[in-house]
């Protein structure tokens, strides 16, 4: 094994391109535990700390651009008003030791279905910065990104240096299943965003299918109800039977399997309930802030 | 490959580390500090947290080559450590003295006259050790977040400790040595 130690981003762009299989390594929480149980022998680490600005973010006006490896813990610090869905989600990460070393660079690389991060920045809306030495920037839309199981859209040559995220323009929720609150891979888990300007609303469903994903459909069934009954407006409590079809219609989204976390039908149960309490959450929270804005009764 | 860090104040200098070899295993094998306790390998129980410039983390999940030209701080360090902070002098811990170490805690009430950090005192007084598996990495964890925030509550301490697993189940006595540290930290004041 050869531990690489690029000093720059660039420095690192060009060891990827010359060392494919090059594993690359930031805060060290997912690769660590496959080399400590010799589940994994890389040819190449690519050690990703010396490069200071991954741990930058900037907020510009619509989005913060999140470098791969700022830690949960800056984010739960620094980052709770522009992404609160993703605040939420850092905080139920592992521990406090570990919060300090992951990032969201690292569990957009590993893309596990069971991620943390995944629901929120699905519900948020969020593109991926990659880059290669041959091709330069692109953009990957979050939607797009999970491919499959532990895969992503990322190529051989490819490394993660940001994620784009859009500023939250309403409320935001996060919700996951575990046996405790702290150290638990998420049995499932749910991230609601509401975007008042669009009046639309996202979601984002982790560990309930082989990718995390939105439930499109019941999000589709949502703002149809929203908009025909005005509430956007009229800011009153939504009614059980849309709520309920919300929930039911995220269950319908999920794509689970038993293993020993959890069973397929207690998933796509649980993803029904946290669908219903995340949706009642940020709607009076929105209906708590409309009340106070003009035109609203 | 060769790595050169601080630890515990000193600089030091590890050889043939092996490229995929977690700070945890560089401290207890190669440097002769074996507070530091290997448990899980895997993040989940908090038993080789020490301080990485300053933040707590899990050395099982640090790769060595990570920590070139770092400060790290391990529980052999951490009297001297919290000496510093409240005399502001900055002397360190000698690699030897390291490993020469061991808990000499007395009957004291105050910890005044022994060599202990105040958070080591206080889990002798309350009685927190158990097997003392643990207690390296609670010790590291509960020092860090009374350098933070001097007066947590119940849910601060819970929050800061989460990471860190007692088989013994000892956790009572390990919120009160906690609570005692931070209010003889209070007193001192």
């Amino acid at each position: 094994m050869d531990f690489l130690r690029p000093a720059s981003w660039e420095e690192a762009l060009a060891a990827k391109a010359e060392h494919p299989t090059a594993v690359p390594i930031a805060g060290g929480t997912d690769v660590m535990v496959e080399i400590n149980f010799d589940h994994r022998r890389p040819e190449y680490l690519l050690d990703l700390n010396r490069i200071g600005d991954l741990t930058e973010w900037e907020t510009g006006e619509d989005t913060v651009r999140l470098g791969a490896s700022v830690p949960y813990t800056g984010i739960m610090e620094h980052l709770r008003a522009e992404l609160p869905g993703l605040a939420l989600a850092s905080h139920t990460v592992a521990s406090p030791q570990i919060r300090n070393r992951g990032g969201v660079g690292g569990n957009l690389g590993t893309a596990s279905p069971a991620g943390d991060a995944h629901p929120a920045l699905l519900a948020a809306g969020a593109d991926v910065e990659v880059e290669s030495a041959a091709r330069g920037t692109r953009l990957i839309p979050i939607d797009e990104f999970y491919t499959g199981v532990k895969r992503n859209a990322l190529q051989p040559d490819e490394l993660i240096r940001a994620v784009h995220i859009k500023k939250a323009d309403g409320p935001q929720q996060y919700s996951k299943v575990g046996t405790r609150n702290a150290m638990v891979i998420a049995v499932c888990a749910f991230g609601l965003a509401l975007h008042p300007e669009t009046r639309t609303v996202r979601t984002g469903i982790g560990s309930a299918a082989p990718t995390p994903v939105r439930a499109k459909a019941a999000e589709e069934f949502l703002n149809a109800a929203l908009e025909e009954g005005g509430f956007w407006d009229n800011g009153k409590i939504i009614t059980p039977s849309v709520a309920k079809q919300f929930a039911d219609l995220c269950s319908a989204a999920c794509n689970p399997i038993d293993d020993v976390r959890g069973t397929a039908s207690y998933r796509r149960h649980a993803v029904g309930v946290m669908a219903r309490r995340t949706l009642t959450w940020t709607w009076e929270s929105y209906r708590g802030t409309a009340a106070h804005s003009e035109g609203v009764a | 490959m060769r790595v050169n860090f601080t630890v515990n104040g000193r600089p030091q200098e590890a050889d043939d580390v092996w490229e995929g070899e977690s700070l945890l295993y560089v401290l207890r094998e190669r440097l002769g500090l074996p507070g530091s306790k290997n448990a899980c390998e895997q993040g989940e129980c908090g038993s080789c947290t020490v301080r990485l410039d300053g933040v707590p983390v899990c050395s099982c999940l640090v790769a060595a080559g990570q920590v070139e030209g770092r400060e790290v701080v391990t529980v052999e360090g951490l009297a001297e450590y919290a000496k510093q902070r409240s005399c502001g002098s900055s002397c360190g811990t000698s690699l030897n003295d390291a490993q020469q170490w061991a808990a000499k805690g007395q009957d004291s009430q105050t910890g005044e006259g022994t060599e202990l950090a105040p958070i080591q005192q206080a889990f002798i007084d309350a009685g927190a050790v158990q097997c003392g598996f643990c207690t390296p990495g609670l010790l590291v964890a509960a020092d860090e977040m009374l350098e933070r925030n001097p007066n947590p509550s119940d849910a601060d301490i819970r929050e800061a400790l989460s990471g860190n697993l007692c088989r013994c189940t000892g956790y009572e006595k390990i919120m009160d040595a906690v609570r005692l540290a931070a209010a003889r930290q209070g007193e001192a004041v």
